[in-house]
């Protein structure tokens, strides 16, 4: 166990103050928030930009130095044997110097502009993490899981990356370009042209073809990622596969995406190539007229061959760095687009939250109204509820059935606030549940969903996980009431047993009542379970419903069922249609109202010889 | 059950500031290190295989790559040709004439030679990258349902995609090493030879940076692997974390969840920079040596031409070689590691192509033709998945072409084996199965497939249209047909509703569909695949009264006028039956229509009067109770 507190390194910061960091700036050009973000690092920005200065001036000096030896070992000074050999001496030793420090500069460059980058992923990754998690089911209902891991992956990437090759780039390019420029053109006009010749032509062709390989890059992405949800499909659908006899069909399917792949992967091959060629025939035709108009002013005395060589190692240095020009570019543009897409989510309105100075949710008797309440889902037109009223009290059992899209998890849902309802409002001992906190409004309101999402963990962490604080037994008898107990002792490491995507598969009926047991662990006021019960057989939802019933009279529990059998016993069962409570009363009650309820009882439970056995099921 | 309290509060005391005992985000999951061998003949044998049908492609890379290497070697010459041959003040320019015409053709030769041989690697690497795809997925369609069975989707898919990507790294990476090799002995060549003494005190740094790097790669490598590993365990969590929102909020975890995953991310940001550190802390190495090995040259070289032993044209040529010598080195360096993981990786996509397949055509298997009877045999059946432990025994029954015969029994008697023998997905120990009157075995698996239709118990679905959907690999099927069926099994209503018809792309599998109407698409699957026999698993979950009325209706159209197995779990379906086949523990027990079945008082009847929906309703200790009852009298 560690103790936030003192666990929390000094360079770490507090976590809640980067997530505030990345909110501000809102409607803010992106790269400005990025260069903001950056800056809160100042002393690491600092020595990353003073490093790259150095280091770039550093790097222009060794072609000079180079040129200086040529000329020196030639002697054109004319001066004596052991005077020309100590200047070689000078010379070598500086250049090793220059070597050296110009190493240790570029090491001090990259470092620390990568940690600036890294610093802020580090910060970016909480804000976004933070934020999924704030943003209500609304907000997920509309946004594709797929869609937001993108922008937590690979548009954060773009955002982490564009200070060490987006802005330190620029310092380094102005420098190299900028002040190598003046030195080659104060020494020689057009020599120095020509030397600089292939800047503008490389920089050019490498933009071009970083931008567009971006964008067949994305193309070719989403090319791939079709076939592999052909390639998921096919394996995980093998049975239907083979089945319908379907093999050559999938094979044409795996063609199909796969030509389309290939074709665009060996479109990027050409431009890369394509580009990357023309850069080097640029970059060496301007060496080759160096080469010459140089040569010849040397022959003329013009020059001297020191001076030449420089030229020459000049410009072996800029190519690098000019060849990355386009990545810089890039950068730029990728930073742009990402910083676009994830700051918009970071801005997003969260629609559900505590409205500030609210109190903790106090329970005293445990009971729940529904008061005139009206729901309609953010853009639909139709209202989903209208004028829902009941109550229920501590210990009472509501049931609720419905045909599918008359409105009943849609009910649930909004006892746990996952949805703020419309008009009217749902009051808990009396309190409206918007005036309450909402942490502790969802500890008291448990809603067993219709599908168990499970974490890769063990089973014990599973069930555990609305209270992982919570001791062994509590789980144990939490997973016994679920009648899960039994299985989860037959498991190879019992409790301990890692379920979920890289884990033991469990079956519908297992996901639900480990699901169940999740929502007992919590100990709630009101607990609903929202046909949660569809893949459980009779007889063991019998078991379940007798073990926790012991547990329940302190409790209102709710039970959404297409099942009868898993709702006669309640007190109250609520007939929705159309998002309207249209039948309302015990079973015995609904049954000799002849309704609706009626029809649907008759139409579920089969024309049986013998009455006296239905008791079986009760 | 426990005599523990559960509303006992004491057990859930919660201590502010401190990580939960039971709680994590994201898989603790790490995965395998994959370096083993760097070579290993059989694999690259294996391998071979793959790029053998482009092998003039490679051959022809390899020869621009050395043509490319040779005139990387040659522009330093040239240039030190150009100044010792007449550069000097009042020189004559014939020379340099010849070395400007030598250079041009040099580096025109430069631009043909990369350019071909990038371009050549890079498309016959992603040529074999598909091609072996290729050949791993149609491998997995034709072998037997028992390895697929045994076999998770995810680790075949990380074969089929992230094995294949480092095999086509590798092969990029491969021919470009060989010309590193020969352009890392070109340049110590040529430096001896133009000089040996001074090439020798310049390649002294040579050595020291092998040692370096060799000291450096494997904790370099570490640090590299743990910053991949950190770094996807955070992705994960953020991952889970937004797959999960929806119970997460429910179960109100957020809090913990942001503490965890603040965990998680900082311990990747710190590996992170570890890693860095290690990338970066080469830099300075090879700038020392360079620098080291330039000095050499000035002071020494630089002696030499004072004293005239050595023209100054040289020592340029040296001075532009040294810039180049570390990088061949540095490549070659990381060449290993690519091997190591191609290795690994070709011995992964080796194991999927080798799996062997255990059902095949004969080579003289007959077509199973439309215009047979429909009839199915079990012939003394006896199968398992283990041999040693049979789940069906010596099972023997006939199916009258037309007829819809019912399996029902508990778990585990053997109702799904059966039925996926019917399709030979599976192989019999002994006995056989005949469709139409032919042995399974002696007709081809696919005429088999077109005249058995199959309806699963859990409803899947392709990403695709509705009518792609229906229509599957019927490719003669029209949308009228596909309109029909859907009409026939009651689809058509749900369908006219959705915004785009028929043309409505289904989300991840169709999520955005109840169970219910799944199930009635693959309903209408198997109608528009109109086949003779049809075999049909039927869903156990409860579905809403509204639509699973619908699917009663829907199953009996879809039975009409064939051959019917269904795998009945609802009594609706179970009496409509012509005849009832009653299996337990892999032994057929009873057959017979419900009347008789229910004069016959045994299972079937003791089951049938406990009066559940569902023979899947029924607990197992009650299955068993009357079982054993049964077993006594």
């Amino acid at each position: 166990m560690t103790t936030l507190s003192a666990g929390r390194e000094r360079s770490r910061g507090d976590a809640r103050a980067h997530v505030a960091a990345a909110h501000k700036g809102q409607g803010r050009s992106p790269l400005l928030r990025i260069t903001m973000l950056s800056l809160r690092h100042y002393w690491q920005v600092a020595i990353a930009i003073g490093a790259t200065i150095i280091a770039a001036v550093l790097q222009l000096t060794i072609p000079r130095l180079l040129g200086q030896a040529i000329d020196q070992a030639q002697n054109i000074f004319s001066v004596s044997t052991e005077g020309a050999q100590q200047a070689l001496w000078t010379t070598a030793l500086l250049l090793l110097v220059v070597s050296i420090a110009r190493g240790i500069f570029t090491l001090f460059q990259n470092y620390f502009a990568e940690s600036v980058g890294h610093h802020v992923g580090y910060e970016l990754r909480l804000a976004f993490y933070d934020k999924v998690q704030r943003l209500s089911y609304s907000y997920h209902d509309k946004v594709h899981s797929g869609d937001l891991i993108t922008v937590g992956l690979l548009d954060l990437d773009g955002i982490r990356i564009f200070f060490s090759t987006g802005l330190v780039r620029v310092v380094l390019l102005s420098i190299l370009i900028g002040v190598g420029a003046y030195m080659l053109l104060s020494t020689d006009v057009l020599l120095g042209l020509l030397a600089l010749s292939f800047v503008p032509f490389v920089a050019w062709r490498s933009s071009v073809a970083q931008l567009s390989l971006r964008k067949t890059w994305l193309a070719l992405q989403e090319k791939l990622s079709r076939l592999t949800r052909v390639m998921e499909e096919n394996l995980g659908g093998i049975r239907v596969v083979r089945a319908f006899s379907g093999q050559k069909h999938e094979l044409d399917k795996f063609d199909a995406a796969s030509v389309d792949a290939l074709s665009l992967a060996h479109e990027r091959t050409r431009i890369r190539v394509k580009n990357t060629s023309l850069m080097t025939l640029s970059f060496f035709t301007a060496m080759g007229l160096v080469l010459w108009v140089g040569g010849n002013k040397v022959i003329a005395g013009e020059i001297s061959l020191g001076t030449l060589a420089s030229f020459l190692t000049f410009m072996t240095i800029l190519q690098m760095p000019v060849r990355q020009l386009g990545m810089m570019v890039n950068s730029f543009a990728r930073a742009s687009t990402c910083g676009n897409r994830f700051f918009a989510f970071i801005d997003a309105p969260v629609d559900i939250k505590d409205k500030p100075g609210v109190r903790d949710l106090a329970i005293t008797k445990g009971t729940l109204a529904f008061n005139d309440v009206d729901f309609t889902y953010a853009g639909a037109t139709h209202p989903t509820l209208t004028g829902i009223n009941f109550s229920a009290a501590a210990g009472e059992t509501i049931g609720i059935v419905g045909a599918p899209g008359s409105g009943k998890s849609t009910l649930a849902h909004l006892i746990a606030r996952f949805y703020d309802v419309t008009d009217g409002s749902i009051t808990i001992d009396g309190q409206d549940i918007r005036d309450v906190t909402l942490d502790s409004l969802r500890t008291k309101v448990a809603i067993v969903q219709q599908d168990t999402f499970l974490f890769t963990t063990t089973i014990e962490n599973n069930i555990a996980y609305g209270n992982p604080w919570a001791k062994e037994t509590r789980i144990e008898t939490a997973a016994e009431s679920a009648q899960l107990h039994n299985y989860i002792m037959g498991l190879p490491a019992e409790y301990d047993t890692v379920v979920g995507e890289r884990g033991v598969s469990l079956s519908g009926g297992q996901r639900q009542r480990l699901s169940i047991a999740r929502s007992l662990v919590l100990k709630p006021a009101v607990m609903v379970f929202d046909d949660s019960t569809a893949a459980i057989d009779a007889g063991t939802e019998h078991r379940i419903r007798s073990a926790i019933r012991r547990y329940a009279k302190d409790r209102i529990t709710i039970i959404i069922a297409h099942r009868l059998s898993s709702l006669m016993h309640a007190d109250t069962i609520l007939f929705m249609e159309d998002g309207k409570i249209v039948e309302q009363g015990s079973h015995a009650d609904l049954i000799a109202l002849g309704g609706r309820y009626r029809a649907l009882y008759d139409l579920q439970v089969r024309p049986i010889e013998d009455p006296e056995h239905r008791e079986v099921i009760q | 059950m426990s005599s523990i309290n559960v509303d006992d509060e004491s057990d859930s005391a919660t201590f502010p500031g401190q990580r939960p005992p039971r709680a994590t985000v994201g898989s603790a999951h790490i995965e395998e290190e994959v370096f083993g061998k760097a070579y290993d003949p059989r694999t690259v044998r294996r391998i071979w295989e793959f790029v053998h049908p482009y092998r003039m492609r490679i051959y022809l890379s390899v020869a621009a790559v050395l043509v490319f290497t040779a005139t990387q070697l040659a522009i330093p010459l040239i240039i030190g040709f150009a100044i010792d041959a007449g550069m000097t003040q009042g020189g004559d320019t014939t020379n340099l004439v010849w070395a400007i015409a030598a250079f041009a053709t040099v580096v025109v030769l430069n631009f043909a030679a990369s350019w071909v041989q990038e371009k050549q690697v890079g498309q016959v690497a992603e040529n074999v990258l598909f091609d072996m795809r290729r050949a791993m997925f149609a491998r997995l369609q034709a072998v037997s349902l028992s390895f697929m069975d045994k076999t998770e989707v995810g680790r075949l898919m990380s074969r089929l995609q992230g094995d294949v990507n480092s095999m086509q790294e590798f092969l990029e990476t491969s021919v470009i090493s060989i010309g590193d090799l020969v352009l890392l002995f070109g340049i110590v060549g040529v430096l001896l030879s133009l000089d040996w003494a001074l090439g020798l005190l310049t390649l002294a740094t040579m050595p020291a940076l092998f040692i370096v790097r060799i000291f450096w790669l494997p904790r370099a490598k570490r640090a590299f692997w743990a910053a991949h590993e950190t770094n996807s365990a955070t992705n994960g969590a953020m991952a889970e974390g937004i797959n999960g929102v929806r119970t997460i909020q429910n179960l109100d975890r957020q809090h913990v969840n942001f503490d965890l995953y603040d965990d998680k991310a900082w311990a990747n940001h710190k590996t992170q920079l570890t890693g860095s550190k290690y990338a970066q802390v080469m830099v300075p190495i090879v700038d020392t040596l360079t620098g080291i090995s330039m000095a050499t040259v000035i002071v020494v070289g630089g002696s030499m031409v004072l004293n005239g032993g050595l023209q100054v044209g040289v020592i340029v040529a040296f001075l532009f070689y040294i810039q180049r010598f570390f990088d061949p080195i540095r490549s070659l360096t990381m060449q290993y590691s690519i091997m190591q993981r191609a290795m690994t990786s070709g011995r992964r996509i080796t194991e999927v192509l080798d799996v062997p397949v255990s059902i095949a055509d004969k080579p003289d298997a007959k077509t199973l033709t439309g215009d047979m009877d429909g009839s199915v045999d079990f012939d003394n059946v006896v199968f398992g998945y283990d041999p040693k432990r049979p789940v069906l025994k010596n099972v023997s029954f006939h199916v009258n072409p037309g007829e819809t015969v019912a399996l029902v029994g508990p778990t585990g008697s053997g109702k799904t084996s059966a039925m996926a023998l019917v399709h030979r997905f599976y192989e019999v120990q002994s006995g056989a199965v005949r469709v139409g009157g032919f042995d399974v075995r002696d007709i081809t698996q696919e005429s088999l497939g077109e005249q058995v239709a199959m309806v699963l118990q859990e409803p899947f679905l392709f990403t695709g249209s509705v009518f792609e959907n229906i229509r599957y690999n019927k490719a003669s099927a029209t949308l009228d047909d596909v309109i029909a069926a859907s009409k026939a099994v009651g689809a058509h209503e749900f369908i006219a509703r959705l915004p785009d018809g028929y043309d409505t792309i289904l989300e991840q599998r169709g999520s955005n569909f109840s169970l219910g109407q799944r199930q009635l698409l693959s309903f209408a699957r198997a109608l528009v695949a109109d086949a003779k026999i049809l075999v049909l698993d039927e869903a156990t979950a409860n579905i809403d009264s509204y639509t699973e009325r619908q699917i009663q209706k829907a199953l009996e159209t879809l039975l009409e006028g064939r051959t019917g197995l269904v795998i009945a779990h609802r009594l609706a379906t179970i009496r409509g039956a012509d005849r009832i086949i009653v299996l337990q523990n892999g032994e057929l027990i009873e057959q017979g229509n419900h009347d008789q079945l229910m004069a016959k008082n045994g299972l079937y009847a003791r089951l049938y009067t406990m009066n559940y929906a569902s023979f899947d309703d029924i607990p197992d200790e009650l299955v068993n109770s009357v079982s054993e009852e049964k077993g006594r009298t």
